[in-house]
């Protein structure tokens, strides 16, 4: 079973979203790292770029497959887990934990949008 | 690593004063080398291995019998075509009298060469069903570049400039968008249905005066036809579109029926694959472009023509597109290709499709058992299962496909398309036998019963070939590309 964490926001392309004041960090799911199995890149963009909701911010490799990565919320990225280049495997190990991206947000108010924790649950049912 | 299976570098069998044969007196050993310039000389001896014959011939037999080739057993690669390439096409294309000419040869000495190249442009547009090709592209992704320029050409001609976007299914081959991106053009997806056709509802929200080209395999990534592709044409033709033909599946059609028919304006061809080049090496390839009746002229430069004598000439026309390739592409792949319809003829080539067709549709049913169906519909030259039907024991399609090698048989594509979790992609070609077919089917049915029985062991296999299994996340993040690091691995 995968893990969901309760007051997490949850896309439907399998990235989440974990709301800090201000800032929201963005990785992607528990479900996303066992289906794509071991990751071996991740793509990042940088410092002072600007991510839009549901469009592309980075990539992650793994030796299955790559993915694009889509934002789940606006704004300025403010920080890259730069831990992911040398670890990209961190990610299979808590997807959680290993964030992605820091975003400050432009639109707070875009989480509504997105699935809570019961929601992004069912729609991973098989 | 195991170097017993690598063997050694031909340089590291080599001994001092060891030859396979006698040289000839040096005649040139009292040549003056001054006049010739310091930075033009060799600083240091030539590394040529010192072998003998037998050593020579044992250390490339044994190479090439850890490879895995159409020549060794089945390969059923989906997506990729790995079907057989008689020999006699390699005998053709390797006669001196072609391998020894030069491109810059005058027309008038290349006669022979320039009828093949000719007669070839006429025989893909009769297969087709277009009205002329180019067969300068180097390969596949190259004629997709090369038919998207056209496209643009078109459009800029009459002065449609703002036609910069390209659709393309969600299902697509990677190399579409790419193409499209390279040539400056913009990227808008179409959504497939749940049996992975296009959503023509999906479509037409897409469908404006900004569309340059729509692009689509057919039958697509699935292996399923697109039944909707006279409405689509019409779509988009009504909107001033293009249809672009990605000719990878063209091998499910071969003879059987024809693009230009289905309402498409360019395609391109893989002759490596469809056209008998073995390929999956690297090349080389040929990925000659077709177009419809009224957008020859913007094929791109040098034209193989022919005089009302009968002689052929290679001409250049200021309208077309300038040059994508080096003189007129691989020519060795035509002439594969050239000798392939030949010796098939028109009365045996219509059967590659319908043969391609019942091998993967025979596979397919004879394995939807024990293996995931999701599109249970009869498919073209290739179909996709979704992984092993009982996931219980936790066994991938990565397993199930190193499992495959124990048994003699090349893995299908697996985690491909990524439509599906497990894809496990099985495209058989027109040329296996119904016992090779049986014997693959029988080995897919005991490899799930060995998965319900003995999960363990199908996990770690494969467990009888020269390597084993690598380390797929050691191997990607740390990869090792040359011996020289291999042996220090080793030592390390």
């Amino acid at each position: 079973m995968s893990k969901i964490l309760e007051g997490l926001y949850y896309a439907e392309s399998h990235e989440f979203v974990k709301i800090e004041g201000e800032y929201g960090y963005v990785g992607i799911t528990d479900y996303a790292q066992e289906q794509l199995g071991n990751v071996v890149y991740v793509d990042m963009p940088e410092v002072d770029d600007e991510v839009t909701a549901g469009e592309e911010f980075g990539a992650v490799e793994s030796v299955k497959a790559a993915s694009d990565l889509y934002s789940p919320v606006s704004g300025v990225v403010v920080e890259i887990n730069e831990d992911l280049d040398g670890d990209p495997g961190a990610i299979n190990k808590d997807a959680y934990a290993n964030w992605i991206i820091k975003v400050k947000l432009s639109d707070p108010s875009e989480v509504e949008n997105l699935m809570d924790a019961a929601a992004y649950a069912k729609s991973i049912e098989h | 690593m195991n170097r017993t299976f690598y063997g050694n570098l031909i340089f590291e069998l080599g001994k001092e004063g060891r030859v396979g044969y006698s040289l000839p007196k040096n005649e040139f050993a009292g040549y003056d080398i001054n006049g010739i310039p310091e930075g033009l000389k060799r600083g240091n001896d030539m590394m040529l291995p010192e072998v003998d014959e037998l050593s020579v011939v044992r250390h490339y037999t044994n190479m090439s019998n850890n490879n895995f080739g159409v020549d060794t057993g089945f390969y059923p690669l989906g997506s990729c075509t790995m079907k057989y390439n008689p020999k006699i096409d390699e005998e053709i294309s390797s006669l001196t009298s072609f391998t020894s000419l030069h491109p810059l040869q005058s027309a008038d000495t290349v006669q022979g060469a320039l009828e093949v190249y000719y007669n070839l442009q006429k025989s893909l547009s009769e297969i087709a069903g277009l009205s002329e090709f180019t067969l300068n592209p180097f390969a596949g992704a190259h004629g997709e570049l090369t038919g998207l320029m056209v496209i643009r050409a078109y459009h800029n001609s009459r002065g449609d400039y703002k036609r910069v976007n390209v659709i393309v299914p969600d299902s697509a081959h990677g190399t579409n968008p790419a193409s499209a991106a390279v040539c400056g053009l913009k990227v808008v997806q179409v959504k497939s249905l749940a049996d992975g056709t296009i959503d023509v509802e999906d479509l037409k929200a897409h469908l404006d005066d900004t569309v340059a080209a729509i692009m689509m395999t057919n039958p697509n990534t699935l292996g399923i036809f697109e039944r909707n592709i006279p409405e689509i044409a019409r779509l988009v033709h009504d909107c001033g579109g293009l249809l672009y033909y990605d000719g990878a599946n063209l091998n499910a059609l071969l003879g059987k029926c024809r693009p230009g028919d289905m309402g498409f304006d360019v395609m391109h061809i893989n002759l490596h694959k469809t056209f008998s080049t073995p390929h999956g090496g690297g090349g080389p390839g040929s990925g000659p472009v077709g177009v419809r009746e009224g957008l020859e002229q913007f094929l791109p430069n040098p034209h193989i023509k022919k005089d009302s004598a009968g002689k052929f000439y290679i001409d250049s026309d200021e309208s077309a597109l300038g040059a994508v390739s080096a003189f007129m592409g691989n020519f060795s792949v035509m002439m594969k290709a050239y000798s392939y319809i030949l010796t098939l003829g028109k009365e045996n080539l219509k059967y590659v499709g319908p043969f391609a067709t019942l091998n993967a549709n025979y596979i397919k049913d004879s394995l939807k058992d024990v293996y995931e169906l999701p599109i249970d519909v009869v498919c073209k030259h290739e179909f996709v299962f979704d992984g092993l039907k009982d996931k219980s024991k936790g066994v991938t399609t990565m397993n199930v496909a190193k499992r495959l090698l124990d048994y003699g048989f090349h893995a299908p594509t697996i985690y491909f398309p990524l439509l599906f979790h497990e894809s496990l992609m099985i495209e058989p070609c027109e040329n296996e036998s119904k016992s090779t077919l049986d014997g693959f089917i029988s080995v897919m049915k005991k490899i799930a019963q060995e998965a319900a029985e003995d999960p363990e062991m199908v996990k770690a296999a494969p467990h009888n070939t020269p390597v084993c299994r690598p380390d797929d996340t050691l191997a990607a993040t740390h990869p090792i590309v040359t011996y020289r690091e291999m042996l220090n691995d080793n030592d390390a």
